[in-house]
Parts: C-alpha cells; structure tokens; sequence
C-alpha cells in the first residue's frame, strides 16, 4: 500500500526486534472476543487515478453549469490561484498546531499577521486565531458576554441568520442561558423601540448580524447605545467579511464575531470555513480560541509563540473558556494570504463592484411587474424582494433555464411568504443578471 | 556534536518581517475584472455606513505575497519532512490526492443551500464516508456535522443529556479519568454536567472497583479513550460499559486513539453508546497548522433520534438531507459540516478500503519497536502493553537535573519533532510517543538513535540538554513576557507628528 | 525559612493576622511550583467570602492556581501593584506580594492553621514524595 513505507521483510525485522511471532502477539491486549476474525467491509481499495476518477464522478453529480444567486451566509468570491499555492506547500498544509513554537514560526507568524488583519478590518483591538465557522464565533461570543457581565439574558435580533440562531439555541439550553428574540422593522433592520422595550438588568448582550440575513445594513451606533443604557454588552456578527471594505467597521460592538468564508475560502458545501472572534484588548482573558503573541527568544530575537493559554482546555479543563482545541488554523492562513493580495485597493474594488452588480439586479428586477424590493434598508451585496407567487414556483421555472434563484424565506420567516433573498457578487456577470431577470419574467407569464 | 546528529534538518535563516512592512500604496497583488454594470454611488448606496479606507492594510504585490509566505513557511517543522511523535495526534502522512480531489470544479465550488436534487454528488460523499465509518466503529448512526473532535464530544454529551431527559432523568455528574485530554472535562461543563474524577489503577487503567463505588444514579456517563492516553486497551472495558448500563448510565468515548483499532475492534463491540472520531488524526486530514478537522459521532440505535439536524439518510434509493427530526438535539453549527474535511477523510478510506487493517498494524508495531529499544534507557511508568503509542516518564533523566521538557527541545536539535510532554498527567514528566504507520523502519531508527544519544548526553552533558535547541531559528523563546504584557498584533509605529 | 509570625493552609496560602484585619499571601512553595507568575485574578474590595472559598487565581504560562480563602471575612483591600508586577509574587511571596487584606468576622479561626515549623514539615514531606 502506497502510503505505508515498510516492506514485508522489514516488519519481520522489527517484529524479531520485538521479540513478537506475528502482528497479533501485539494485540493480545484486545479481549479475544472483541478482535475481528475477517476484514471490513469498505468500498476500495483503491488507486489514486481510481480516486480522481471517482470523485470526479461525484462533482459531475452536482451543479456545474448552473448561475447561483445564493448568499445566506456563503458568498462565491474570486480566488486566486496564489492562495492554493501557499496552502498547498507541505510546510503549512502537514504542520502541527505550533506549540513547539521555535519550530513553527511560519505558522506563528501568519497566525499574527491573520490576527491583524482581522483588528484593521473589524476595527477592534485584539483578534483570535480562528473558531469553526461563524455560527459558532457568534456562539462563543454570547459565552463571553454571559462571562463578563454575570448576567443570563441574551436579546437575539430575529434578522441573525436562522442557522445561526439555532447554533446558539443549542449551545444556551445547556447553560441557562435565556434566549429572547428582537423583531426586524420595515427597514429591515432590528426594531429599534422593540429592543428599547426588551432591555433590562439582566441582559448581558444584544446580538445583531450585519449585513443581516436580508442583505440589510444593521445601524450598530444605534443599537450599541441602547445596550449600553442597560450596561449590556453589543455582539455583532458578520457572514459576508468582503463588505468591511467599504461598509464602516463595527467599532461599537464590544465583540464581533466574523465568518471569514468570504474572504478566500470556496464555497465547498459548507465547510471548512473560519470563525474569528475580535473584541476589546480588556476583554482578552475571557476571549476563546488561540492567540500568537509575540515576544523574544533567549537571545533578544523576536519571534512568536501562542499565548495565554491558560484559557484553554488543555490547563483549564473544566474551568476552560471554551472547549476548543483543533481550529481552522489552515483556512485562517488563506484569508490571510487573500487579504495580502487583494490588499486596501484590491478589497475595496471587490466590495464597490458587489454594491455595483447589487444595485443593477435590484433595479433589473423591481422593473418586473408585481416584484418589489421588501426592505428600506440599506445593502451590499444581498437583497430582499417580494415575487407575485410562490419563490419555489418561480425556482422550479428558473431551474429549468438552469438558474439557481432566490432563497426563499418564508420556511424562516412565516410573515416573509412569497420572499426571496438575491445575492450578487463580483463574480455574477451582467448577462447572468439580465438573464434572471428575463427568466423571472417569463416565469411569472405562466399560468400558476 | 555534528557525527552524532545523522539527521539534522537546519532551519533556514531567511530574515523575513511582518508583511505590513512591505506594503507601499499602488502595489496590488489580485486584479479583478472590469465591472459591466454601472458603477454605484457607494454614497447613495451606503450612507453613513460608508467607511474609509482600512488603515494599515498591506498593499503588495503577487511575488511579494509568494516570497513573503514561502519564506516564513520554511520556518516550519511538517510531517512532509520528518515524523512527529506526538502522542494522541496521530500525525500520518496526508495523501496528496485528497487534496487535488477536494479541489475538482463541482466539488469546491458547492453552495450548501443548493437544491438537493442538483447536490447528489456532495450528498454520496457524505452517506458513503458515513456507511464506513459505522462500518469501522460498529456503530449505527452518524452526524458529521461538528467540526473537531471537542465539538463531537459535546455533541455526544447534549445527545446523552437528551436521551436520559426522555427516559424522565437526564442526571448530573459525569465521570472522567484523571488521564483524559483536557476537551474532556471542559465540554462536560459546557454540556451542563458536573466533574467527578475517575482514578486510574497502578497498571494505569480504569480502577474498576472505584467505578463500581461511583456510579449512582446521579451519573450520565462515562467518558473514555480507548486505548488509554497511555496507549493500552482498557482490559474490562466490555465489563464497564455493562456496569454502566445496568445503572442506567451511557458509556461515552473518545475516539483520539481510534487509530490503535481500525479494522481490529470495533467500539460498537465492546459497548460503548457513542463516539467520535478525528478525522484529522485517524482518518490522514492535514492538520494545516491547527485545523480544519472534523469530528463526527457515531450512536447505537437508542441514541439515533438525537442526532444534529439535519442526518443524510437514503430514501429510496436516493441520498438527501433529513430535516424532520423532532427528538434532535438541535445545530451545533451551520450548514451540514467541514465538507472539505469529510471528503478528504474519504478519499481516503476508499484508497484503503479493507486493507485498513494493515495501517494499524504497522502503527502498532512502530510503536512497540520504539518501545523495545528505548525501555533500557527511558523509565517505563507502567509495565502494560502499548498499542500504538509508548508513554515513558524523565524519571531517570530527572537525577541529573533533565526534564522531559528539556529532552524534547533536544530532540528537534536532531531533526524531529518532539514527542508529547507532560501528558497524561498521570505520569509525571511524561513523554507519550505515537509514530503512525506512516514511519518507515529507518525513520524508527533514526528516532530511537536520537533519543538514545539524548539520554547520554543528559548524563554526560545536562546542560547542553537544558539549553536546547541549539539549531533553530529562534532559541527558546519567553512566555513569560508574551503572557505578562501580550502583543497580539502589529500596529503602525507612531511617527513624531502624531506621537504625543 | 517561613516567617513565623504567619500561619499556613494546606493549600499554601499565609495569613498574618493584625487587630481584626488578616493579609493574605501564597507561600514560597507555592510561587516555586507555578513559576514565573504572569497573571492575578482577585476578588473586588466588600466582597465577602467565606473559609475555604475561592478569592481568585494565580497564573503562570502552563498552569492556573486557584487560591482560597484561609478565614471567612470581608474584602477590604486589594494589591493592586500585582496587576503590572504579577512578578512579585515570584520575588516577595511573604511581603509585598501580598494579595487581599481581609477584616474577619472571627480572629480565632486563624490560631487553628498551621504555624510555620508544621507548614515546613508538611512541605518537607510533600517535597519527599515528589522526588520519591
């Protein structure tokens, strides 16, 4: 077998040196009862061009030839070709979580520039070095706020992305969390009275997403003012990390929790994608997650080695900030080498052309007859728009032109009945726009 | 010094700064498309969320990002260039085809709300890697939904809660032995169960007996690794899971050392009620510096109902996403899973198929080997066999004042990683050694010689081992200070006209 | 080699006692067994804890210690030069690394620790094992 580097003699070899007769001398620890007598029962062996054969096979099951206008919390963005490059050499892709820091300063050191990036973009003062994904960032973000405050109740905007809120539900029934929702206004936006009315003493955050699940842009100034009235705490979530090239940093929030999917992972049907928490530097100690600090060596040198570990489960234990171990350290190091290439200019383009393509399919569409923008809010690069009939109905048509559409909303939100969410980005093409909006059209002409 | 060393890889010296320092305005690195829509007034479009530009962002072009990061990789230890034996970690080779695969146009490209019916291909990836992984385990059910093996305890554990809820109790305690990894304990918190140790007898197992005296009906489970952190198969485990069903209480494990078992014995055997698994130990994902793993878990039947939304079943003939599950636990985290994860974990499985087997037996006699050449010179804490891991303890090199440590700096003075220090706790001064199968019989070798020659030079010369490593790049560096005062960015220096 | 004028835990904290008021420090053998101390977690000032409760942790790089009160009291007042100098602790376990001062609800409560040559032997034997 390809991958094991032992000929047959060798084993032999160090078997004697064992002074074992065979394999199974060194298993008579396993109970004879629980050994397998025969083998498993696996597809394979097999070759490598077997492999590539058969997972090429899976992909040509899938939607290749089809446009998507799907966002929602995953965004198709341009990718060079350099970021593969990087993550594919076998010092970053094969290493080990840098502990034995005089080893790993690569990976330190990227960890640091990734933890950076992060504080330019949010705008906040100090960043992790990556949690799972987004939802479970915004997560561990509530934690921290239950953590600072000693307080139980969370205030969730019901315009945070659905998946998202059920994350946290999960999370919060364990924990004695109380976990309350805030409506959105006609603008989209949190309801501002709404969330006034909810607050009390006991509220340890108000949680928003923005852009939120309907594209809409989240007044934070806002919505960190009230929560300060109540000396609660502002957890601001972000799933499309290209808008903070041109859309103001959440400076307001006292923790961000960021999914940096957008910013050079692919799509890849959900995951690995990278969650980073950033916050206040008072915060540090209550903040999840690995952090690469840097300092010197024995010899004056600088280098970097992960820190205040304390907080973490491998001293704390039970009293740990979290229970995370393994991270997503390899996708935080392809943000960090798209963040480098797109760079200030570069990022601000990408966001400026999102809002370009945004306003031209908002526009081609409302021209549509019965189509009509939902929300008065403003966008980047997602949109909500009402339909005359049934988003499925229209979907089920616009397939058929090979056209992913809409996501449609009201499964989520009852109230949004004949709603879909539309997402652009640099990467839709104008014809590809024109081109669903000529398919709506014609979709809406069939009798129902 | 240098004829003793026979494989030394120096670390290269390239003196590389932070990328900030680069950067200079009108460099690019990326160039985008001309746009063929009209340009939008960012103003009418934002209002007052329209922000400045992002101060201190790099601006750099193509060569210098390359330079910039292939420089700074070659700072770096990886399993492309020698063995780790880092116990518990299982750091195996990363079959290169696994990543060209998770790469193919159809396959990254795949937006996970994307109809079903145009999504059979990522949804057979998902249901062929969990029909083998039940098949490996012996077990009935999967999610694959949570992302490393601590989110699959605490998967594990909200499932155990929920199911004691429905049979009218879901309890208080549960118990963990003193050698656990520390997610253990941690997510046993998060899960809203209280800690109870569970000693480990002289032999280094579980103390039968004391379990026996704490099992009370205020206990929900078990968590056990299995083999053992100390790399030994729990020998009356079937005995414990039977205990601890007959009290009412489920037997959790910790699939870490899963890859001392595959294709040998199946947790579903010997009575374990659910585990996980890591794909990013076991199952050959690339460790990438940290992560992304991945870390499904796997339930008998009793538990099924449980489990995340949505589970990938088989319909008809057909794969799809099953989101009617009224008794689930609920998400533990968006979308369906670390996709990218799950399909390198298939890929390779399918390259093994059967032959698994073999894999772990060659961990297994990897580690015995370095066992038996090392035991005259290393103190052997416990006399049990080992599996695929080996844990010594410094005691013997303590008397000259060398700690474990201290010997594992010294190892990478001659090209290795170290092993895993100071755990299990347990074992004071441990050093824990795994070298997965993918070491062949010279890497073995060349690893048992530079422990031998460190275990002479900590008699001989203790403080060239206190001192070490001598080769590196950066010497030891202070954690002391990083701790004290964190610097955990860069930030622009402050010139004369803004200082003050 | 400890101070006899202040009595000892198991746990390793020191007491003095003066009129009503109780200073609280960690001893000798307890810094030398964190290490380099990093980072101190106390108690705010009117705090009210009782023996036995915890009052805060002490940090080093690879461990945390938690540190318990030695008699039940009210928290008047807190060091706070460990914040910037958690070294300290390192240096002066004994004196100014002192970390709470207490007003005890009763003074007698601390006549019942050990009193410095029992603290040694008890350490002694702790330092026996150890290398055992």
């Amino acid at each position: 077998m390809r991958y094991l580097p032992k000929s047959p003699s060798e084993r032999r070899e160090m078997l004697d040196a064992i002074g074992a007769r065979s394999v199974a001398d060194l298993f008579q620890s396993v109970p004879e009862a629980l050994r397998l007598q025969g083998p498993l029962n696996l597809p394979g062996p097999m070759s490598e061009t077997e492999l590539v054969q058969y997972f090429r096979a899976r992909a040509s099951e899938n939607s290749t030839g089809y446009t998507s206008f799907l966002g929602a919390g995953v965004y198709n963005h341009i990718r060079s070709v350099v970021t593969d490059t990087i993550l594919l050499r076998g010092e970053f892709l094969t290493s080990y979580t840098p502990y034995q820091a005089e080893i790993s300063q690569g990976t330190l050191q990227a960890i640091f520039e990734f933890q950076t990036l992060m504080c330019q973009l949010t705008g906040q003062e100090v960043a992790n070095a990556s949690m799972y994904d987004g939802s479970t960032a915004m997560t561990e973000a509530v934690l921290m706020a239950e953590r600072l405050t000693g307080r139980q109740r969370i205030l969730v905007a019901r315009s945070v992305h659905p998946e998202y809120r059920e994350v946290l539900a999960t999370y919060a029934r364990n924990l004695g969390l109380q976990i309350e929702e805030v409506g959105f206004a006609r603008s989209g936006q949190i309801d501002a009275s709404a969330l006034a009315g909810a607050l009390d003493a006991q509220t340890a955050a108000v949680v928003v997403q923005s852009p939120n699940f309907f594209g809409v842009l989240e007044p934070l100034p806002k919505i960190a003012e009230l929560a300060r009235g109540s000396e609660a705490l502002l957890v601001t979530t972000i799933a499309e990390g290209v808008s903070l090239g041109l859309v103001k940093p959440p400076v307001d929030a006292d923790i961000v929790a960021m999914e940096a999917q957008s910013l050079g992972l692919p799509p890849s049907y959900g995951g690995p994608y990278a969650g980073v928490i950033a916050t206040r530097e008072k915060y540090v100690r209550q903040m999840p997650g690995r952090l690469a600090g840097q300092t010197t060596d024995n010899r004056g040198r600088r280098g970097f080695c992960l820190t205040l570990a304390t907080r973490e489960q491998h001293i704390r234990r039970e009293k740990a900030t979290s229970n995370i171990c393994t991270n997503q350290a390899l996708c935080a190091l392809a943000a960090a080498v798209h963040l480098c290439l797109l760079g200030k200019e570069g990022l601000r383009e990408m966001a400026a052309q999102n809002v370009a393509k945004a306003q031209f399919a908002l526009a081609e569409l409302e021209r549509i007859p019965g189509v009509r923008r939902v929300f008065t809010g403003p966008v980047f690069n997602e949109f909500t728009v009402q339909f005359p009939r049934s988003v499925r109905l229209i979907n089920a048509d616009l397939l058929r032109e090979k056209i992913i559409g809409p996501l449609p909303l009201g499964r989520s939100y009852p109230e949004l009945t004949k709603c879909g969410l539309v997402c652009v980005t640099e990467t839709t093409t104008r014809a590809e726009i024109e081109r669903l909006a000529a398919s709506v059209r014609t979709a809406l002409l069939q009798p129902v | 010094m240098s004829d003793r060393i026979k494989k030394a890889a120096r670390h290269t010296s390239q003196n590389e700064d932070l990328i900030f320092l680069k950067s200079a305005p009108g460099k690019r690195g990326l160039e985008l498309p001309p746009l063929d829509v009209p340009p939008a007034d960012v103003n009418a479009a934002l209002g007052a969320h329209a922000r400045d530009e992002v101060a201190g962002f790099p601006e750099v072009s193509e060569i210098e990002v390359i330079r910039h990061f292939t420089r700074l990789s070659t700072w770096n230890y990886a399993i492309d260039l020698g063995m780790y034996p880092l116990g518990s970690c299982t750091m195996k080779y990363n079959p290169r085809v696994n990543e060209f695969v998770a790469r193919l146009d159809g396959l990254a490209t795949e937006h996970p709300y994307q109809p079903q019916e145009l999504s059979r291909g990522c949804l057979n990836i998902l249901l062929t890697l969990q029909q083998c992984l039940l098949e490996i385990t012996g077990m009935d059910a999967a999610t694959l939904q949570p992302a490393a093996g601590a989110q699959g305890e605490l998967t594990g554990l909200l499932m155990i809660r929920a199911c004691l809820a429905a049979r009218g109790n879901p309890r208080k305690k549960v118990l963990i032995p003193d050698s656990a990894h520390g997610t253990n304990p941690a997510t046993a918190v998060i899960a809203g169960y209280e800690v109870e140790n569970i000693r480990s007898d002289s032999r280094g197992q579980l103390d039968v007996e004391h379990l026996k005296q704490i099992v009370h009906d205020d206990v929900a489970a078990l968590m056990v690794t299995n083999p053992s952190t100390l790399g030994t198969f729990e020998p009356r485990i079937a005995e414990i899971a039977d205990l601890l069903h007959q009290r009412g209480a489920l037997l959790y494990m910790d699939g870490a050392n899963m890859n001392a078992l595959a294709g040998v014995a199946r947790p579903g055997d010997f009575g374990v009620d659910v585990m996980h698994l890591n794909l990013h130990k076991t199952f050959s994902t690339p460790h990438g510096g940290g992560g992304p793993g991945a870390g499904p878990v796997l339930v008998k039947k009793h538990l099924e109902p449980f489990l995340p939304v949505p589970v990938v079943v088989e319909k008809n003939g057909q794969v799809a996403l099953d989101f009617n599950r009224p008794q689930s636990i609920g998400r533990v985290r968006a979308f369906v899973g670390n996709f990218g994860v799950l399909l390198r974990a298939l890929a390779y499985t399918l390259a093994y198929g059967p032959g698994i087997r073999q894999a772990t037996e060659d961990a297994v006699v990897n580690a015995n080997y370095i066992r038996k050449k090392l035991e005259d010179v290393y103190e052997l804490p416990y006399a049990s066999p080992s599996l695929h891991e080996v844990v010594f303890s410094d005691a013997l090199q303590k008397k000259f004042g060398v700690n474990t440590m201290d010997i594992a700096k010294r190892l990478i003075d001659y090209g290795f990683h170290p092993y895993t220090t100071a755990f299990p706790l347990i074992v004071p001064g441990a050093l824990m050694i795994e070298p997965t199968e993918s070491e062949s019989k010279e890497e073995c070798d060349l690893f048992v010689d530079a422990m031998r020659s460190i275990a002479e030079e900590a008699a001989t010369q203790p403080e060239l081992v206190k001192t070490a490593p001598h080769t590196t790049r950066v010497g030891r560096l202070d954690e002391v200070t990083a701790a004290r005062k964190p610097i955990l960015r860069w930030k622009p220096k402050l010139t004369s006209s803004t200082a003050g | 080699m400890y101070p006899s004028d202040l009595r000892y835990t198991k746990e390793h904290e020191w007491v003095r006692l003066q009129g009503g008021v109780a200073t609280v420090g960690i001893t000798d053998y307890a810094q030398h067994e964190l290490g380099d101390v990093v980072y101190v977690e106390l108690p705010k000032v009117g705090a009210k804890l009782t023996a036995g409760q915890s009052l805060g942790t002490v940090e080093s790089v690879k461990a945390v210690s938690e540190i318990y009160s030695p008699v039940a009291g009210e928290v008047t007042e807190v060091n706070s030069t460990l914040g910037p100098n958690p070294e300290t602790i390192n240096k002066d376990p004994h004196g100014s690394a002192w970390l709470i001062k207490l007003k005890v609800n009763d003074p007698g409560a601390v006549s019942g620790l050990m009193d410095a040559a029992t603290y040694q032997a008890f350490v002694s034997e702790k330092e026996k094992d150890a290398s055992a």
